[in-house]
């Protein structure tokens, strides 16, 4: 990872992810937040490319930045009473701190800590060049019931929405 | 000393935006906006393990380093199903209510 294109990638990859994210927490709208958490789940994909992870990239966009966020915008518009703005709360002090330390804790650990990576030669030898036949394979074989488990939960899960939002129209 | 990106760089990206997600879902007063910072928190979490798999060395021959992207498959379907989960209660709150504040949902205060 040592050519000039990785490397203005990363960091533009990188202002933006944690730049929208922390627009999160300063928008004042609520909308506004949910747009700015979709540019940094896209941020994130970009990232996620810059690992050679083309699948998850292309899922992160499909999922997080196509149907999570659509979720949030509806659930937004089906409380139209409830207040639109990102208010904080009376933790919002206590909150930025421990996520602060949180932050400061984790850079430490990943700056501090030598770990046993690949560099070099040795890591562009690695690049994954096709990785959805790989992780096809792997759902189907050594995970396969871990997979049966996710579409159970996930079916569930669906169940569990519909049930919970019906309406008693019947009774 | 070379400009290189390295697993650290990739590790420092994901704590940062983890404590964002952090911050958000601690201080946040809408229901909504607290599961913005869930999602923010798992998604720093699969960069990690994305980062991991690509950059880790310590895997035995035939072993397969596509572990950490088939665990990522599986936090998109448990954040997936999350989502819709908790939206659904956040609108059946909304219905008794009408609020969805947090620190208007004081039911169990005594």
């Amino acid at each position: 990872m040592e050519s000039t294109g990785v490397i203005i990638g990363f960091w533009a990859l990188a202002g933006l992810t944690v730049g929208s994210a922390a627009l999160v927490f300063v928008a004042r709208n609520l909308l506004h937040a949910v747009l700015a958490l979709v540019l940094s789940f896209m941020g994130m994909a970009g990232l996620f490319l810059t690992l050679s992870a083309d699948f998850i990239a292309m899922a992160q966009i499909l999922i997080y930045a196509g149907a999570i966020s659509v979720l949030l915008v509806f659930a937004v518009m089906l409380t139209p009473l409830a207040s639109r703005d990102n208010g904080n709360s009376l933790f919002a002090l206590p909150g930025l701190a421990i996520g602060g330390a949180f932050a400061l804790l984790l850079m430490f650990i990943a700056v501090d800590v030598d770990w046993p990576e690949l560099r070099g030669a040795a890591l562009a030898e690695r690049a994954f060049d096709d990785t959805i036949a790989a992780i096809g394979r792997s759902l189907i074989d050594r995970y396969a019931f871990a997979f049966q488990l996710a579409s159970a939960l996930l079916l569930v899960a669906l169940i569990g929405a519909i049930a919970l939002v019906r309406e008693d129209s019947e009774r | 000393m070379s400009l290189s990106v390295t697993l650290a760089h990739y590790l420092a990206i994901s704590g940062i935006v983890f404590g964002i997600g952090i911050a958000v879902a601690l201080a946040k007063r809408n229901a909504i906006a607290v599961l913005m910072g869930v999602e923010l928190m798992l998604n720093a979490a699969n960069l990690a393990l994305l980062a991991f798999s690509r950059f880790g060395s310590a895997f035995a021959p035939g072993d397969a380093p596509l572990a950490g992207h088939v665990f990522v498959v599986f936090v998109l379907t448990v954040a997936a199903a999350e989502a819709a989960v908790a939206l659904a209660m956040a609108v059946l709150v909304y219905r008794h209510r009408e609020t969805i504040e947090l620190d208007r949902i004081t039911l169990m205060r005594w």
